[in-house]
This record gives structure tokens, sequence and C-alpha cells, in this order.
């Protein structure tokens, strides 16, 4: 039976959904309007007012935050109360340009929590549960989101925090972990340690884990669930709109719940900028209407993905988004073609390998090149050099029909690509441009 | 009758030849035989040992992977045409040949020892043994 963490809500009519919606919109678009000069100025550019948004279907006329509006008003441009009223910052982990700092009141940390707890309940957990947060805690948003959520659940909460994978396996073992929340790729690899040591998937006391902050595949998600024999669920979110649980799957696990009564989700063309229809990829953007302290209007996440409204088996009523097809920040223009490291991903899992891998993009005379890393495992391993390179040229042949590039498929020592245990590096761009 | 060679992945970098090496000399391993098949990206090295389960279970624990492998170790005169004399009997009985390469003796000077990796090492244990040929088994290498 369908558990839900707040079925009033999660299960609400759509009438019930846009007038909440409607309501928290036209009170953000003013409190925001009064609060944040950064954004009133962007408004009065467009020439749009407070009084000109009066429900959702105005939400067009507003105009986009960007990842460069963040890094113009940093640290406090974007904030929306007063500094005694915010009792937390998070941050991303970002590698380029300034770091994203986001603001929270004691009030917007428990509308996360409780997006969390949300996931937590769609993956099945309970108060008589035992959840390990495995991502970092600190200033990345995983942590700190997983564990409020877990708490507000009512779990019994094992905050181990990313690392040390000993440990972490020891906790699971000895305290009959029953939900593990990390990274995919972190859990691809507590799994494998696991199998190596020994243990069976009767052997593991897990039942569900929460994964997410990182792109993966499907078949990294089968992976996962064999190993460790449980149900691997997804889960969004972005620091801009407070942490992970902006969306998250239930078991249906045909897309992700966005927690639309706190995060109303457009699609657009990443080009013209233009509004498009569910059902069309394009890039997602969130308008956070309840956040008061980093209130992010048309907040353009980059990610590509698309939305639909269709009945969900859970009794869920909120829109469901696709796993994003990547991020335009991941995205690798090579030789002029889009190249998204999940693509790369799918392919390696088609043909038998590990999702361990390393996109290598370089320039040599004046042209591109690609060499994908890819870890050697016992299964592919045999003494004929013949059967080895010949199973390398139709990986080739499967990266080339996939990304329409000539890749070079180098194959490497088992563990020889650095693991993550927050998140994965998975490109090392050698191009100087 | 067949012995198992063990093979192992490595990568054609520098260094990792002896790297794996390393891991044999530290555990007191010695290898009877070696053979290096390379391609522009990586290796598989074969090697023959005394106690195979002893030389996995250190390389698989220093993180290497490896397989067993059947192959035919034959002893053979160490004067001309020796070797030509076993490639016939494969010939004859249209045994096809992946590689081979050779094994060192501590004790025999006279003969030597080939290692041999066919497409069918049964019928070519059979067909040698019809021509009278003895084939060493895997408790014999730590004897050679």
């Amino acid at each position: 039976m369908e558990r839900y963490f707040q079925q009033e809500i999660e299960c609400a009519s759509r009438e019930e959904i846009v007038a909440i919606q409607n309501k928290k919109l036209v009170e953000q678009v003013k409190h925001v309007w009064d609060n944040v000069p950064y954004y009133r100025k962007k408004m009065e550019e467009k020439g749009v007012k407070p009084e000109d948004i009066k429900s959702i279907d105005d939400l067009h006329k507003l105009p986009f935050l960007s990842k460069a509006d963040l890094r113009d008003a940093y640290p406090y441009g974007l904030v929306g109360v007063p500094l005694k009223d915010c009792v937390r910052i998070q941050s991303t982990s970002g590698t380029t340009g300034k770091r994203v700092v986001a603001f929270y009141t004691q009030a917007d940390i428990d509308l996360w929590e409780e997006c969390c707890a949300r996931a937590i309940v769609a993956a099945g957990g309970t108060n008589e549960d035992v959840c390990q947060v495995s991502y970092g805690y600190g200033l990345f948003t995983g942590g700190p989101g997983l564990n409020g959520g877990s708490h507000k659940v009512g779990c019994l909460t094992v905050p181990t925090s990313s690392g040390n994978t000993e440990r972490q396996i020891m906790f699971i073992q000895d305290l009959s972990t029953t939900i593990l929340c990390c990274t995919p790729s972190y859990a691809a690899y507590l799994g494998e340690t696991m199998k190596e040591m020994g243990l069976t998937p009767e052997q593991i006391p897990l039942k569900a884990g929460i994964f997410g902050a990182e792109a993966w595949s499907e078949e990294m998600r089968h992976n996962i669930e064999e190993t460790m024999g449980i149900k691997a669920y997804d889960i969004y979110g972005l620091t801009e709109l407070s942490g992970p649980g902006v969306a998250f799957e239930c078991s249906a696990q045909t897309g992700m719940h966005i927690n639309e009564d706190h995060f109303i989700a457009e699609i657009i063309n990443p080009e013209t900028e233009e509004v498009l229809p569910d059902g069309e990829w394009g890039e997602l953007v969130f308008t956070a209407v309840d956040k008061k302290a980093f209130p992010m209007m048309r907040y353009r996440t980059r990610d590509i993905c698309k939305l639909s409204r269709e009945k969900c088996s859970c009794g869920r009523t909120h829109v469901k988004m696709e796993k994003p097809r990547g991020r335009s920040d991941d995205m690798l223009i090579i030789r002029g073609v889009n190249v998204f490291p999940s693509q790369i991903e799918t392919v390696l899992l088609e043909h038998g390998y590990q999702a361990n891998y390393q996109i290598i993009v370089g320039r040599v005379n004046n042209t591109d090149t690609l060499d994908v890393h890819v870890e050697m495992t016992p299964e592919m391993f045999t003494d004929n050099v013949g059967e080895i390179t010949k199973r390398q040229n139709e990986l080739v042949a499967g990266l080339k029909s996939m990304l329409g590039l000539k890749a070079k498929v180098t194959l490497v020592a088992p563990k020889s690509i650095t693991r993550s245990e927050g998140k994965a590096v998975r490109v090392i761009d050698n191009r100087k441009i | 009758m067949s012995v198992k060679q063990i093979s192992i992945f490595l990568e054609n970098k520098p260094g990792k030849m002896c790297e794996m090496t390393e891991v044999l000399a530290a555990n007191k391993i010695n290898m009877r035989a070696l053979s290096l098949a390379e391609t522009e990206g990586f290796g598989i090295v074969r090697i023959i040992v005394d106690d195979v389960y002893e030389a996995t279970t250190v390389l698989k624990d220093a993180g290497y992977i490896n397989k067993l492998t059947s192959v035919v170790i034959v002893e053979l005169p160490d004067v001309p045409g020796g070797l030509n004399q076993i490639l016939k009997v494969f010939a004859q009985a249209q045994i096809n040949l992946d590689y081979m390469y050779a094994l060192s003796s501590e004790t025999s000077k006279k003969n030597a020892y080939m290692v041999f990796r066919v497409d069918d090492h049964r019928a070519a244990e059979t067909a040698l043994a019809k021509a009278g040929i003895r084939v060493v088994t895997q408790e014999e290498i730590a004897s050679l």
C-alpha cells in the first residue's frame, strides 16, 4: 500500500494545486518586489509590476534568473529577508566561478526537510526504518537535506556522511540499515565493495536507496538494485532551490514528482526562452513560491528535461519530471557535437562494462579528441587478446552510433579511476582554447 | 592433465609490469614461465607458477584481474628439430595453436619445456599420448 508523508497535498486535485500556486505566486512576487532590489530592477526593465501577476498564467511575464545572476548578486544580492531571520546557508560544490551561496529561514529549512521526508516515505520509509545518510554533510545540501527528512519521518538516522567505506558497511550490517541515501556513484561503489566482501543481496539488510545529486542511467539503477537487493529511487534538487527533494521518485519509478506546492516548474526552449508544452524536451525552470530567504524566480536550471501530467499509479497528483537528459553544464561540445556523459555511461553498461569511466577530451592539430577510459572487470576479462579487442571495437561502434563521434576506448586497471565519495569526476577536458 | 596458466590484465604503461612482479616477489612466488601479449592500450601477462591458488589469491588481493586458462606443457629434447616433432603431432591432428612460449627448468639441461595454448587441449593431449610424448602435470611443475 502506498504511503504518503503529506497525503492531502501530495494527492490534491489539479484545481487545488493550481489554487495554492496562484495564491503563493502572487504573494511571492510582491515579497520579491518589496525585498529583493536586484529582481525588482529586472522586473522594471521588463516592464512588469507585481499587479500584473494575478495567477500562474502570468508566470511567463516574469524575468528569468540564471547562474550568471547568482554570480553578479553574490553573496547577499538575492536574499529576501533580513539576515537576522536567516538561520543557515548551504553552498554548491561548483567548480567554476563563484560558489552559489543559498540562504534559509527556519521555515525554508522546514519545507525543504518536508520535501525530503516525502521522498523517504515514497521510497517506503517509516519510523521503523534505519536511514543511513551517506551524502556529504556540510555546505553540500545532500547530507543536511536527507538528514532532516529522515528526522521528520522518524527514522533512526545514521549520519555517516560520505567516505570511509568500511565504516559505512559496518554500520549497514551492524545496525541493519534499511534505507541508504547517497550519490549513485557511491552507491555503486558500496555495492561493489560488499560484493567483493562476499555479501549476497540476501545478507544485506538494505531495502531501498535514495540516490541523487548526479546523473545516472537506468542500467546503473539495475546494477545497484541487483548487487544490494534493493529498490533504488531517484531524487532531484539543487542548492538554489533548497537542495534534494525538489522532486522525487515514487513506487512507479517513471519520473519524479515535483513538489508543486513549493516549486512551479516550466520547460522552456533554452534559445528562444519560449515556454514549451508538457511532453517536450527543454530547459527546466523553477519558481520557488514559498521560500522567503532565497526566493528564486523563474530560475533556469540548465537541466534538459520534460514534464508529464499523466495520472500516476502511486496516487500522487504532482507533475512528474523525467530524469534530466543532461545538464548543459555537463554537456561537452566535441567536434561540434553535443555529448552528455550519461550517454556514454548508457553505452558502457549496454556492452557489459561497469559505470566506472572517465572521459578525456583533448585537442590535436585543431581537432577535438575523445578518449573514454573504462575499467576492466573480471567478467569482461579473458586470456584472448582478440576477444578483448573485439569487445573494445564493439564499444567504439556503440559510442559512434550513440554520439555520432568516433571515440578512442582505453581499457584501464580495476579501481584505477578515482571513485568519488561525493560527486564523480567523469570529465577531464584538456583542451586549451 | 593440463596445467593452469594465470592470465593477468595490465595497462600498457611504464612500471605496470614492475608493480605486478613486485607483488609476486613480496609473496615469494617464483614464476616458472612468462609470456606477454600486448596491444597499444593493454597487455595480458601469462605466467606458470608452482602454486596457482596462492598466486591468484595474492594477485586478487592486490587488485589484479586474472583468469585461469588450461595449457599443455611438453618436455622435449633440446636438439634441432625437437619442437618440430611436437608441432607435427598438432598439425596432423588438426589442432590449432593460439600461442606458445618456453618454460625454464632448474634440473634438466638436456631437455626443454614448451607451454602450448591450443584450441582443444584435450585433443592435443590425446594426440601427444598416441605419439608417445609425455605432457607435464600440474604437480610436476614444482620439481622441474
